[in-house]
């Protein structure tokens, strides 16, 4: 008997029968449609996003919700706090100038990030199965924004925060606190290479990005320039009139559809080469943060074995003057005891899921980063051989005019 | 623009200023300077694209091998005036070189011992009214000032080209070096123009300031002998040039003097009057063209300047994943970076290139604004000529009627004064001289407006061909570099096919 299931928030979802799981088990989403939703200055944008699954947690084939920007920011944040040592994937940045909030090409690339977002989360083997993620997915927005408004509260941790532990402030500090000028920081050395490597990364990518937007702007400035050029020299030819002022407008329309195929093209190598290397250097950006909470945890265990030892000593004591605060010390040893070992397996958590992340993300990173070398190369080609075509076409025209 | 241009163009041809290496393609490695600055080759090849004389066939365009695209630098062999008769295969090139700075020794104590430069100026030519094949002479910007105004006064109607500017300059200006070049460019454009004009290039004065040693013989510009075709128009009639001048002192007066008269003569020319309407418009939309050639070549330098950044950016980030990668992913990305950047260097040279023979190309619009000034003047000479003949003909109207008053006046007088009789005489005797001058100078006005006509006709004509030259010459440039970079692209594109997604 096929059981059809009602969501009980009376979802706008497809509701389908539960099929055996033939298919190898899939997670497919796809953010799309942005629309303007609200008035003035509380208008903002509203996304679709699309699930297609066979997983057996989530309702149905295929669900489609509306979600907002802030909604994808608590997913991550979630998926930041529950899943310490996986590489989170990297959200769009709010954008906090006006004039841009709603501009075609702003919400289009946020779209794409945001599309990207999510689709490497439900491609993580791990973050896949988060419960998080599934009622992202598909909770309705009532409850959407109760699970927003909650989070709030509890956890204010930003991945901005973290990174003054990075640094190593606050370790500082509890060195100081503690008395000791232990260093509070692992002393892994390949673990120190790839740190030095990420912050090194971090700077190259961020300058190829802003070379990669000046080029686009080049483009952009180039196309205009052709189109006044194509005006001008058509205005010429209009009033020269004969065969010269005949050649002179072909001249100047074919600048001016030249001037169309470079804003085009402008457009391409923005969302296809630009916006990846954006992309690449937010992933970076996202690396610090797991960085920051290894090294919380690594703090947080030495700082429990440092406890743990003193309260052996003082425990020793007691037990050497038989005194009755004794038990209760006792007591106290064996929780901190099993708090050291929650850290130690915390912390070991995380410097695992880290090792097998590095290689994935390395993997990855050559993966997308050649897609976009190999999209700027094909957008280059193609606007190339439009602009050569189109010239070249004209020659015969010239000739034949020349002599006419 | 001139000087915009040449500021465009000295920075493009910095990037040239390195030894010949051998091309990018065979021997790039990572390593700590530049391979922008390093790998520009300079040595010339004879199948090298070059669209500034000869269209490439298709086959010539087609991206083959990378090596040997030089920098086409515009060569002193280019801007050396160059012209050929195509009737009688006759030539007069002319090169100015060498600027020197010559003490003024003569008058060291007037003028405190003031220096000047001269140039070393070469002719070529087989034109048969110079004496000789190949001559140089050595003269000062002075000199040319005086050559130009000669050749302004003989060759009235005529689009004379018009010299480089004097140019309001202090010392220490005229001393830099960047100053002086520009200077020797334009005397030779300048030059390069006057020997192609059919007419002004056998001037005996442009023989005299190219073959004869030593100082000029002329003395100053009031004291002209003109050597042009007027010459024997003006110089009719019995002391018709000092009337000539006497007249044009006239001028003003007569001009404000007459007061509700209409002028005797009104360019009537209909033809004339379209023409001159016609070619201001289009000089109009000429300087409007012209500005924005000026923004496009900007743009293809700006845009060829980033991608080459972007090469540069990848070779650090090349280098940086190199070292020490333990992944081989990472090594596998250096790869794709490091193809990136030979790409993107290719690619901004080729921009810079096209853009240098842009630049060439689109040099004509500027020419052609300066030879608006030409017509300009014509212009003038033309209402000039005209002026005069309208003050001759009132100044005879004048003559004839005090004639006619003091002849009615003896008439009257029974037994008539000598005196009178003897001013009346005086009067129609200066008629006389007067009738002369004013046919001399209705010759003269006949005369450059048939100037004129011709001059338009060869000028529509020149800029037919000059015209199409430059569009075909833009149009052939920019099809060409753009397949050498869809060549680039499609190597690089194939570099990296294995990244192709399979639905996009």
């Amino acid at each position: 008997m096929i059981t059809t299931q009602r969501s009980p928030n009376g979802g706008s979802g497809l509701h389908s029968p539960r099929s055996p799981s033939s298919q190898p088990p899939f997670l497919s989403v796809s953010v799309t449609d942005p629309a303007k939703m609200g008035n003035g200055v509380q208008a903002y944008i509203s996304y679709k996003v699309i699930t297609k699954t066979n997983f057996p947690e989530y309702q149905g084939s295929e669900k489609i919700v509306i979600r907002r920007y802030s909604d994808f920011v608590w997913l991550r944040d979630r998926l930041f706090e529950k899943y310490k040592g996986i590489f989170i994937p990297p959200l769009p940045e709010k954008n906090t100038v006006e004039k841009f909030r709603f501009s075609a090409e702003f919400i289009e690339m946020r779209r794409q990030a945001l599309d990207t977002f999510v689709n490497r989360i439900a491609l993580h083997h791990e973050l896949q199965q988060s419960d998080d993620l599934r009622t992202f997915l598909q909770a309705d927005e009532q409850t959407m924004e109760r699970a927003r408004s909650q989070d709030t509260g509890i956890f204010k941790k930003k991945p901005s925060d973290l990174m003054q532990i990075f640094w190593g402030v606050q370790s500082k500090v509890t060195d100081v606190v503690l008395g000791k000028e232990k260093p509070v920081e692992e002393s892994n050395p390949e673990y120190e290479k790839f740190k030095k490597y990420i912050s090194e990364l971090e700077d190259n990518l961020a300058e190829a990005q802003k070379h990669a937007y000046r080029l686009v702007k080049r483009h952009r400035e180039l196309g205009q320039s052709l189109a006044d050029f194509g005006k001008a020299i058509k205005l010429l030819g209009a009033c020269e009139g004969n065969a010269l002022g005949t050649a002179f407008s072909e001249v100047g329309a074919k600048s001016e559809m030249l001037s169309i195929k470079l804003q085009r093209e402008a457009h391409h190598l923005l969302m296809n080469f630009e916006e990846p290397l954006k992309d690449y250097v937010r992933a970076v950006q996202s690396i610090k943060g797991t960085i920051a909470e290894r090294a919380n945890a690594f703090r947080q265990q030495c700082e429990l074995a440092e406890t743990i030892k003193l309260k052996e000593i003082d425990l020793n004591k007691l037990r050497l003057m038989r005194s009755e605060k004794m038990l209760d010390a006792e007591h106290e040893y064996e929780e901190l005891k099993s708090q050291g070992e929650e850290a130690t397996k915390r912390f070991d958590t995380i410097v695992r899921l880290m090792n097998e992340e590095i290689v994935r993300f390395q993997d990855q990173r050559t993966q997308e980063l050649g897609r976009a070398f190999h999209e700027f190369a094909k957008g280059q080609a193609r606007l190339a051989n439009a602009i050569a075509d189109a010239w070249r076409s004209l020659i015969p025209k010239l000739d034949s005019l020349s002599v006419s | 623009m001139m000087s915009h241009d040449n500021h465009l163009f000295e920075s493009l041809q910095f990037h040239d200023d390195h030894p010949p290496t051998a091309p990018i393609a065979e021997i790039f490695t990572i390593e700590d300077d530049d391979p922008l600055l390093r790998s520009s080759s300079i040595h010339k090849n004879p199948n090298s694209f070059n669209s500034f004389i000869d269209p490439p066939s298709y086959a010539e365009a087609v991206f083959r091998s990378f090596e040997g695209l030089q920098i086409d630098q515009i060569s002193e062999h280019d801007d050396v005036s160059t012209s050929e008769s195509s009737v009688s295969n006759l030539f007069l090139r002319v090169s100015v070189k060498d600027p020197r700075k010559k003490h003024d020794l003569d008058n060291s104590v007037v003028s405190g011992g003031k220096s000047y430069l001269t140039y070393l100026i070469t002719t070529w030519t087989n034109v048969p009214e110079f004496t000789g094949t190949e001559f140089s002479v050595r003269r000062r910007f002075k000199d040319v000032v005086m050559l130009s105004d000669r050749l302004s006064e003989s060759y009235r109607g005529f689009f004379i080209p018009t010299r480089p500017d004097k140019g309001v300059v202090e010392r220490q200006v005229m001393q830099k070096h960047e100053f002086i070049e520009q200077r020797r460019m334009a005397l030779e454009k300048y030059f390069r123009k006057l020997a192609a004009h059919p007419v002004i290039r056998h001037s005996e004065d442009l023989r005299v300031f190219l073959q004869v040693q030593g100082d000029l013989p002329w003395m100053n510009a009031a004291n002209v002998a003109p050597s042009g075709d007027s010459r024997e128009v003006v110089q009719q009639g019995k002391g018709g040039g000092d009337l000539i001048r006497m007249f044009k002192e006239l001028r003003q007066s007569v001009t404000y003097g007459w007061g509700g008269t209409k002028p005797p003569l009104v360019e009537e020319d209909r033809d004339f009057l379209e023409k001159k309407m016609k070619l201001q418009d289009f000089e109009l939309q000429l300087s409007n063209v012209s500005l924005q050639a000026e923004s496009l070549v900007k743009a293809q330098q700006d845009i060829g300047e980033t991608m080459g950044e972007i090469g540069l950016v990848f070779v650090k980030l090349t280098k940086f994943e190199t070292e020490e990668a333990i992944f081989i992913s990472q090594k596998t990305r250096a790869r794709d970076m490091k193809n990136m950047v030979t790409s993107s260097v290719k690619a901004s040279r080729l921009y810079r290139e096209l853009n240098a023979q842009t630049i060439k190309h689109l040099d004509k619009l500027h020419d052609y604004l300066g030879v608006m000034l030409d017509v300009n003047n014509a212009y003038s000479d033309r209402s000039r000529a005209l002026l005069t003949v309208q003050t001759v003909v009132s100044e005879l109207a004048i003559l004839n009627s005090r004639i006619e008053k003091l002849e009615a006046a003896a008439f009257k007088i029974f037994g008539a004064d000598r005196s009178t009789i003897q001013k009346v005489d005086e009067l129609k005797e200066t008629m006389r001289v007067t009738e002369d001058v004013k046919n001399c100078a209705i010759k003269e006005y006949k005369r450059i407006k048939e100037t004129n006509k011709t001059e338009f006709e060869r000028l529509d004509e020149e800029k037919r061909g000059d015209f199409f030259r430059m569009l075909k010459g833009f149009v052939v440039n920019q099809a060409g570099y753009a397949e050498k970079m869809a060549s680039v692209w499609e190597t690089f594109a194939n570099e990296t096919s294995e990244y192709a997604q399979s639905c996009s």
